[in-house]
C-alpha cells in the first residue's frame, strides 16, 4: 500500500504507524471476488448486500440515452469549465458519477429525465433547437433565465429546480474527483500531527488560539 | 419446511450478555478480565476496525461519492443497520414519531458515535428543578467508575471546575482550528462560554496500553480507526476481552427472549441465529442485557410469562415507559471573513474541539435544565453534497469586484466562488435534556412480528412544552452567536410552527430510560445495581436504566453504569446470592 511512504514522513507515532501499516496489509481479495468491476479496495469493508446492490447496479444499463448524456456533459461544461486552475466537468468525468447515482439514487430520475426534456422545449420555443443544438451563447443566456434562485421568472420556475439539482450534482461530481480535490486544495486525509492553527495564519486574522 | 426445532445446549454459562456496544461490551471485558466464562450474543456480524473501517478512503473510491443510500451517515461511516432495517421494523402510535437508529454489529453503535464523552453532574443525578426524578444513586456514588473509566478508554478535555459538568481525568485536547476561535470569540461576546471539546480519541498514546496507536488526525472517527486511536466497544473492549480466552461472542444471533423458571429466575436465552435461520437456546446462571434502550425494553416485554406476566421485571408496569432522547436543534452559515483560507490540513479528531457546556441558571428561564452546544466548521474532505449550500453563500457578500451578484450562477465564476468559499461554514447544534415522562414509551405492537417473528415495538413520544421551549432558546442563542462573530446564517430560521427546529424524538440518537432503575420497585424495574427487583439473576447495561438523562450524551455514563454493575455481579457471585 503506497501509504507507507506517507507514514513515513509525517510525525506519526511510532505504535501508531507500525498498527496503520498493519492495518493496510489485510488480504481484500477474499471479500471481494464477486465484485470484479468495482475499486477493490473500496468493496473491503462493505457488508454483503452492499456489495450485492453494486454488482446489480453496475449491472444495469445505462439510464440516459445518447441525447440526455450529451446535454447533461455540456451541462456540466457550462456550469465548471475549465480554467488556470483546473480542467473541466468533463475531464473528471462528472457524467459517469451521475450516471451512476440516478441509479443508486432513484429520486434523481423524474427531475433529471424530465428537466431535460423541459430544457429542450423552452430552447425549442426560443430557438428552434435542442439545448444541444442551440449555440454557445444560446446556451448561456437560457441558463441566465434559471441560474439565480430567487430571481427566477415565474413561468421559469421549473427549470430553476431542475438547474439546482444539476449544479449540485456537477459540483459533487467535480470536487470529489482527484482533480476537483486538488482544485480546492485540500490536504488532508493523510496521517499527521495536528498543532493548531499554523502561527501565519492566526496573525493574518489577528487570533491567539489560547 | 420441517418442524420446528430448537436446539438447546447443555453447557451452562456464567454469564450472558446481550449486545456488544457500549453497555456490554464494558460488561463482557470486566468479567471476562475477573476470569469469569461469558458469552456474548450479538445480533450483528463480527467488526474489527482494523480490517474493516472506511479510513482514509477517497471520496473517489465510492461510486457515489460517500452518499448515504446504505449508510445513513454516508458511504465511508462505520455504522452497519440505520434509521431502517429490512426486515426488521418498528412502529408508531396514534401518528405520534420516533426514530430508532439501530447499528447491528460487533460494537453496536459505539464504532460511530461521535466520541463526545461527558460526564453527568450531581444536579442531573439528584434534580433540584422539582419535575425530573432524582436517581437511586449520586454523582459521588459514580464517580470513582467514571474515573476508571477516563483511565482505561482514554478521554481529552479540560479541567474547568464546573459544578455540574464535573472535571476528569484527561489528555491533551486537540487545539481549536480556525473556524473554532471564531467562534470561541463570538460566543463569548454573546455570553457563552466555550472550553476544549472532551472526547475519547488518544490525543497522546495511553500509558500502559500497548494495542491501541495514538491518534494521528485524520478527523474520521466516524468511520472507527484503524489504530484504535478512537473509542470503540468492537476495537477497546470485546476483542480484548476474547483475547483474555474468558469470552466467547456469537455475532448473528438475535435473542427473542430472556427464559425464566417456574420460580421466576432466569435460566438463559433463547435466540435465532441468522445465519441459518435455527433457533436456539442457551444457559446461563446470570443474564445482562445490553441490547440498547428500546431493544432491552422490547426483549423484557416479549419474556413475559405466568410468573412475570406483562414482561419480565416489570411488575411495575414501567418497562418501555420514560422513554427520552435529547432535544436538538441546529443553525449553519459562514464567515465571510474566511473567504480565500489558507490552504493547511485542519482535519483534527473526528470528535469535538470545543463545546458550550450550560452556562446559564434556570430562575430567569420559562424551561427547566439546560442543553450544551457543538460546534463544526472548516476545510472537510469533500463529500456528497459538497457545494449544495453555494447558492445561499455566494450571493450573500460581495465578490471580487466589489459587486453583489445574484446567488447561484454558473461557469468561471461559480468555479472561482466554490473555491473562494471553501472552508469558511460553521455550524452548531444544541443537545439538552428532554424530560423522563411516563407518556413517552415503547411497548410491543399487538399487530407486527419482525422477520424472525419476534413482536416489534411501537413507539409513542410527544414534545412538551418545556423541550420547544429549550429549542427556541437554542435558536435564538445560535443566532446571537452567529451575528456576533460576523457569520452569515443560511440555514432558514426556524419558528413556531416548526417547533424551532427541534428535532424528531429519536433524532439524536441518545435514547434512554426504557427499563427504569429505582429504590422503590412500585415505580422501577431495576434496583440501584442495575438489577431486576423482581428477578435477581438479570441486570440492565445500556442506557435503559436511566432514570433521567442530563444534557450529557449517554455513553460515558452507560461505560461508568455498566462497570458498576459488571463488579457488583463479581461481587455478588463472591457472596453466592445470584
Ligand atoms: C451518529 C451517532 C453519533 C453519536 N454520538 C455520540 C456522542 O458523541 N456521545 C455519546 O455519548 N453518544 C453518542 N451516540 C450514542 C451512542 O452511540 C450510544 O449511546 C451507545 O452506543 C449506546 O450503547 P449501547 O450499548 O446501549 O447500545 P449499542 O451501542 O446500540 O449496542 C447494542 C448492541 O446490541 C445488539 N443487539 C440489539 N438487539 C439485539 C438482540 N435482540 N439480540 C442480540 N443483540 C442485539 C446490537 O446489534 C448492538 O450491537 C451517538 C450515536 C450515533 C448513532
Ligand atoms: S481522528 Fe484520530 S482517533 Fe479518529 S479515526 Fe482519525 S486517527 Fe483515529
Amino acid at each position: 500500500m503506497n501509504r507507507r511512504q506517507s507514514i513515513k514522513a509525517l510525525s506519526v507515532t511510532a505504535l501508531s504507524a507500525g498498527l496503520l501499516l498493519d492495518a493496510c496489509k489485510t488480504d481484500t481479495s477474499k471479500n471481494t471476488s464477486e465484485v470484479d468491476h468495482t475499486n477493490l479496495e473500496y468493496a473491503a469493508g462493505l457488508q454483503d448486500f452492499e456489495k450485492e446492490r453494486l454488482e446489480k447496479l453496475y449491472a444495469q444499463p445505462n439510464f440516459f440515452n445518447e441525447h440526455e448524456r450529451n446535454t447533461l456533459v455540456i451541462l456540466g461544461d457550462l456550469i465548471i469549465p475549465a480554467d488556470a486552475v483546473s480542467g473541466s466537468a468533463s475531464d473528471a468525468k462528472v457524467i459517469d458519477f451521475i450516471e451512476f447515482i440516478v441509479k443508486d439514487i432513484p429520486d434523481h430520475q423524474v427531475p433529471l429525465r424530465g428537466g431535460l426534456k423541459w430544457l429542450d422545449m423552452q430552447c425549442f420555443s426560443l430557438y428552434g433547437k435542442s439545448f444541444s443544438g442551440c449555440s454557445k451563447d444560446q446556451q448561456v443566456e437560457m441558463l441566465e433565465l434559471i441560474a439565480y434562485p430567487g430571481k427566477t421568472k415565474p413561468e421559469f420556475h421549473q427549470g430553476e429546480e431542475f438547474f439546482n439539482r444539476v449544479r449540485n450534482l456537477v459540483a459533487t461530481g467535480f470536487y470529489t474527483s482527484k482533480v476537483g480535490i486538488k482544485d480546492l486544495g485540500y490536504v488532508g486525509n493523510t496521517p499527521n500531527k495536528w498543532k493548531g492553527v499554523p502561527a501565519e495564519v492566526l496573525q493574518q486574522y489577528n487570533l491567539k488560539d489560547e | 419446511m420441517g418442524d420446528v426445532q430448537i436446539k438447546e445446549s447443555a453447557e451452562q454459562y456464567d454469564v450472558l450478555i446481550v449486545g456488544s456496544g457500549a453497555g456490554g461490551g464494558m460488561a463482557g471485558y470486566v468479567l471476562a478480565n475477573a476470569g469469569i466464562k461469558v458469552l456474548m450474543l450479538e445480533a450483528g456480524p463480527f467488526f474489527d476496525p482494523v480490517k474493516q473501517s472506511q479510513q482514509l478512503k477517497w471520496p473517489y473510491e465510492s461510486p457515489r461519492r460517500g452518499a448515504g443510500t446504505t449508510r445513513a451517515f454516508g458511504d465511508f461511516d462505520a455504522a452497519y443497520g440505520g434509521w431502517q432495517i429490512e426486515g426488521e421494523p418498528y412502529t408508531t402510535k396514534d401518528k405520534t414519531e420516533f426514530q430508532w437508529f439501530r447499528s447491528r454489529m460487533l460494537g453496536g453503535k459505539t464504532n460511530h458515535w461521535g466520541r463526545i464523552s461527558l460526564r453527568m453532574g450531581p444536579l442531573d443525578f439528584q434534580p433540584t428543578d422539582g419535575l425530573s426524578d432524582p436517581w437511586p444513586i449520586t454523582y459521588e456514588e459514580l464517580k470513582p467508575f467514571y474515573d476508571k473509566v477516563d483511565r482505561m478508554i482514554g478521554v481529552y478535555g479540560t479541567n474547568e471546575g464546573l459544578e455540574n459538568d464535573p472535571d476528569g481525568i484527561f489528555l491533551a485536547p486537540p487545539k481549536p482550528r480556525l473556524n473554532e476561535i471564531f467562534i470561541k470569540n463570538g460566543a463569548a461576546k454573546a455570553g457563552v462560554k466555550v472550553i476544549a471539546g472532551r472526547g475519547s480519541v488518544l490525543t497522546e498514546e495511553l500509558p500502559g496500553n500497548k494495542d491501541r496507536g495514538a491518534c494521528f488526525y485524520c478527523g474520521q472517527c466516524g468511520r472507527s480507526c484503524k489504530v484504535y486511536g478512537d473509542f470503540s466497544a468492537s476495537s477497546c473492549l470485546v476483542i480484548p476481552a476474547i483475547k483474555t480466552g474468558n469470552l466467547k461472542v456469537i455475532t448473528n444471533a438475535m435473542v427473542r427472549q430472556v427464559l425464566t423458571d417456574k420460580e421466576g429466575k432466569a435460566t438463559g436465552v433463547s435466540y435465532v441465529d441468522k445465519t441459518d435461520g435455527q433457533e436456539y437456546q442457551l444457559k446461563a446462571k446470570v443474564v445482562v442485557l445490553g441490547a440498547s434502550a428500546c431493544e432491552s425494553a422490547r426483549i423484557l416485554l416479549n419474556s413475559a410469562t405466568a410468573q412475570h406476566t406483562g414482561g419480565l421485571a416489570n411488575a411495575s408496569g414501567v418497562v418501555g415507559k420514560y422513554l427520552h432522547d435529547s432535544t436538538g436543534a441546529s443553525l449553519g452559515g459562514f464567515l465571510p471573513q474566511l473567504m480565500d483560507r489558507k490552504r493547511y490540513n485542519e482535519d483534527g479528531v473526528g470528535s469535538v474541539h470545543i463545546y458550550s457546556p450550560w452556562w446559564l441558571d434556570n430562575k430567569k428561564l420559562d424551561f427547566p435544565r439546560g442543553y450544551h452546544i457543538e460546534y463544526g466548521g472548516g476545510m472537510h474532505m469533500p463529500s456528497y453534497g459538497f457545494g449544495g449550500g453555494i447558492a445561499k453563500m455566494n450571493g450573500a457578500v460581495p465578490g471580487r469586484d466589489g459587486q453583489t451578484k445574484p446567488g447561484g450562477g454558473f461557469g468561471a465564476s461559480l468555479k472561482d466562488d466554490y473555491r473562494r468559499f471553501y472552508g469558511t461554514q460553521v455550524g452548531m447544534a444544541g443537545r439538552g435534556t428532554a424530560l423522563a415522562r411516563k407518556e413517552n414509551f415503547c411497548e410491543i405492537d399487538p399487530n407486527v412480528v419482525d422477520k424472525f417473528g419476534i413482536p416489534v415495538l411501537r413507539f409513542n413520544y410527544t414534545w412538551s412544552n418545556e423541550e420547544i421551549k429549550q429549542a427556541k432558546h437554542m435558536i435564538d442563542t445560535f443566532q446571537e452567536i452567529m451575528h456576533q462573530m460576523g457569520a452569515v446564517i443560511t440555514s432558514t430560521i426556524q419558528g413556531p410552527e416548526t417547533n424551532y427546529g427541534l428535532e424528531a424524538p429519536g433524532r439524536i440518537i441518545h435514547e434512554v430510560g426504557t427499563v427504569r432503575m429505582g429504590n422503590d420497585p412500585k415505580t422501577s424495574a431495576l434496583n440501584k445495581w442495575c438489577q431486576a427487583h423482581d428477578c435477581k439473576n438479570l441486570f440492565v447495561v445500556d442506557a435503559a436504566p436511566f432514570v433521567q438523562q442530563g444534557d450529557k450524551n449517554a455513553t460515558w455514563t452507560i461505560l461508568a453504569l455498566s462497570m458498576r454493575t459488571a463488579e457488583y455481579i463479581l461481587d455478588q457471585r463472591k457472596k453466592q446470592n445470584i
